[in-house]
């Protein structure tokens, strides 16, 4: 149980940081992130932590920016995905039933694909150029995974004794479904966010660094990453900061997971 | 062999639904092709025309058998960016994402079966903890961002590769396979990462059962009966994340043939939503599909013949 913690902790405190750092960049960045401030391939210094870009932008500010975009993308995607799949599979979980059986049919074929595949086929139907539409055809494309994940535990609470007696009390069946077995399966919930909004920043990056999604003068760190692969041999600091950030964000939401799955299982 | 019948028929279902919804889904949101092609020298007469040329004015179910057809016959349609033949576009792409792919799955499971073993035979202790860290980190890292630093370190640095210039796998096979080596490893990295993961968590799982513990204490070696018993007890879970590490290979390589300048599949389908190019959408999607669900199968398959259980209980 201590070691646990100790996951958990050490990922809260990288999460935690840069989630402060990113939170901050929303009301204010060093300098204007578009702005040419700076001389051209300026290594990294006290007034540049992170050096400057050829057009002399300071590199820091657009690392800043980039990851609040990311950051936000991330979040409204697990946001629209746990959402809507909770809702999907406490319902077909605790009432089962012939369309329970369809559905979880139909997630076990979608949850087959990978879901930068299906993001990418839900995103050429709607348009490539929109960050608005990559939410959505993420936030869609996770929905199936959290469906399948609550319908199991809303399936397995049907019959419990805490239910029954919940019924038997008369608590009418919204209350049941939210107040009673919701918060029971909060320990299997959350380390699932922590994975979803791992891939959803990956699939968000992906995308980006593909030039599909979030377009300039948006930036986001995939973008950032296929910006600065292009000036590697004059400016490597672009490309390890960018990186760096976004591999120290999902390192530590994954530390987090890893010390809340631990937690749930009870070992060490 | 009913069952592999049966499994065979459902890999045809499968498809034959995702065809239909990829088929659909492009021809209701898409609008009229006819007038894509056209563009701004679309006049009624002329939409009319190419659609009969095209052969849009025949009903739906019509198009959709015709359409499947072509996966057979090789005839796809035009593409709208390219006016070229669908068909004549992917070809030369497939074998090299296929390629590439292939590469990546055997650095996959050369690497993470004995380092997976290796780990899972004992529990606990600082090392366990460390390879979990581990472990965390390498999956942190986005394949793409490997694959720059990859590309920097290997082709600007060192010059083993020269990027952007891609052979081609029929004119120099071994030049080829060595630049997607590059690109194999880019893929593999994190999903090493996870399949060790795995590895661990199943063979630990095992190794805490009743019969390993009696093994044991009847004086067997522990190596011995790690190889003997637990990896044979743990294989079939293993081949189901194999089949998945497969499909989810093809969703890397997208990323990683963009790195790397690697004329494959994925390339060409990200260059086709941007352009929405949509004749060719659909199709590299629908033969993506049939990739993933064939790699399913193919582990299924494989499971049946490794656990007479599975056997029984298909055959009842």
């Amino acid at each position: 149980m201590k070691k646990s913690n100790a996951y958990l902790r050490a990922g809260m405190v990288i999460a935690g940081a840069l989630t402060l750092l990113i939170v901050l960049g929303f009301f204010w960045t060093p300098y204007d992130p578009t702005a040419f401030v700076g001389g051209k391939f300026q290594p990294p210094s006290l007034a540049h932590l992170m050096g400057t870009d050829k057009f002399g932008r300071d590199i820091f500010s657009r690392v800043l920016k980039g990851a609040g975009t990311t950051f936000t993308i991330a979040l409204a995607t697990v946001g629209i995905g746990a959402g809507c799949g909770t809702v999907v599979g406490a319902l077909t979980g605790y009432f089962g039933g012939a369309v329970d059986e369809a559905l979880m049919r139909l997630n076990d074929a979608l949850t087959a694909f990978p879901s930068i595949l299906l993001a990418l086929v839900v995103i050429s139907l709607v348009g490539p150029e929109n960050k608005y539409n990559v939410v959505l055809a993420l936030g869609l494309v996770f929905i199936p995974s959290y469906a399948r994940i609550t319908r199991t535990a809303f399936a397995s609470a049907r019959e419990a004794n805490y239910v029954k007696n919940a019924r038997l009390m008369g608590a009418s069946t919204p209350r049941i479904l939210a107040v009673h077995i919701l918060p029971n399966t909060l320990p299997v919930l959350l380390p699932a966010l922590t994975i979803g909004f791992n891939n959803a920043v990956l699939a968000e990056a992906s995308m980006s660094y593909l030039g599909i999604g979030v377009t300039p003068p948006d930036a986001s760190l995939g973008y950032m990453l296929s910006e600065a692969q292009s000036m590697f041999t004059l400016a490597p600091w672009y490309v390890l900061s960018t990186g760096l950030v976004m591999i120290l964000l999902i390192f530590g939401v994954g530390l987090m997971g890893e010390g809340l799955q631990r937690a749930q299982r009870g070992v060490a | 062999m009913k069952y592999a019948a049966k499994r065979v028929a459902m890999l045809v279902l499968t498809m034959v639904i995702v065809s239909l919804l990829a088929f659909l889904a492009f021809d209701l949101i898409s609008g009229n092709p006819a007038e894509i092609m056209l563009g701004t020298e679309a006049t009624p007469e002329k939409v009319a025309a190419l659609e009969h040329e095209l052969g849009l004015d025949r009903p739906l179910a019509e198009q959709y058998l015709d359409w499947i057809a072509g996966f057979f016959t090789g005839d796809l349609g035009l593409s709208y960016s390219y006016k070229v033949p669908v068909w004549d576009l992917i070809a030369p792409k497939i074998a090299v994402t296929l390629c590439l792919s292939l590469l990546s799955f055997v650095l996959i499971v050369l690497v993470s079966i004995p380092l997976g073993l290796g780990s899972g035979g004992k529990a606990g202790g600082p090392l366990e903890g460390l390879g979990t860290v581990l472990d965390q980190l390498c999956m942190a890292v986005p394949a793409f961002f490997l694959g720059i630093l990859l590309t920097w370190l290997f082709s600007t640095t060192l010059k083993w590769f020269v990027h952007g210039q891609f052979p081609g796998l029929g004119e120099d096979l071994w030049g080829s396979l060595r630049y997607l080596l590059f690109a194999a490893v880019a893929i593999a990295v994190p999903r090493i990462a996870m399949t060790v993961r795995m590895l661990r968590s199943t063979v630990l799982s095992e190794m805490n059962k009743d019969y390993v513990r009696t093994a044991i204490s009847r004086g067997n070696d522990r190596g011995e009966v790690l190889r003997r018993h637990v990896l044979k007890n743990s294989l079939t879970p293993i081949v189901t994340f194999l089949g998945q590490t497969m499909a989810e290979i093809v969703a890397g390589s997208i990323v990683v043939e963009q790195v790397f300048a690697i004329p494959g599949l994925g390339r060409l389908l990200v260059s086709s939503i941007s352009n929405r190019d949509h004749p060719v959408v659909q199709a590299i999607v629908v033969i993506l599909a049939f990739w993933v669900v064939l790699s399913g199968t193919i582990a299924d398959l494989i499971n049946q013949g490794i656990d007479p259980r599975l056997r029984r209980e298909a055959g009842r």
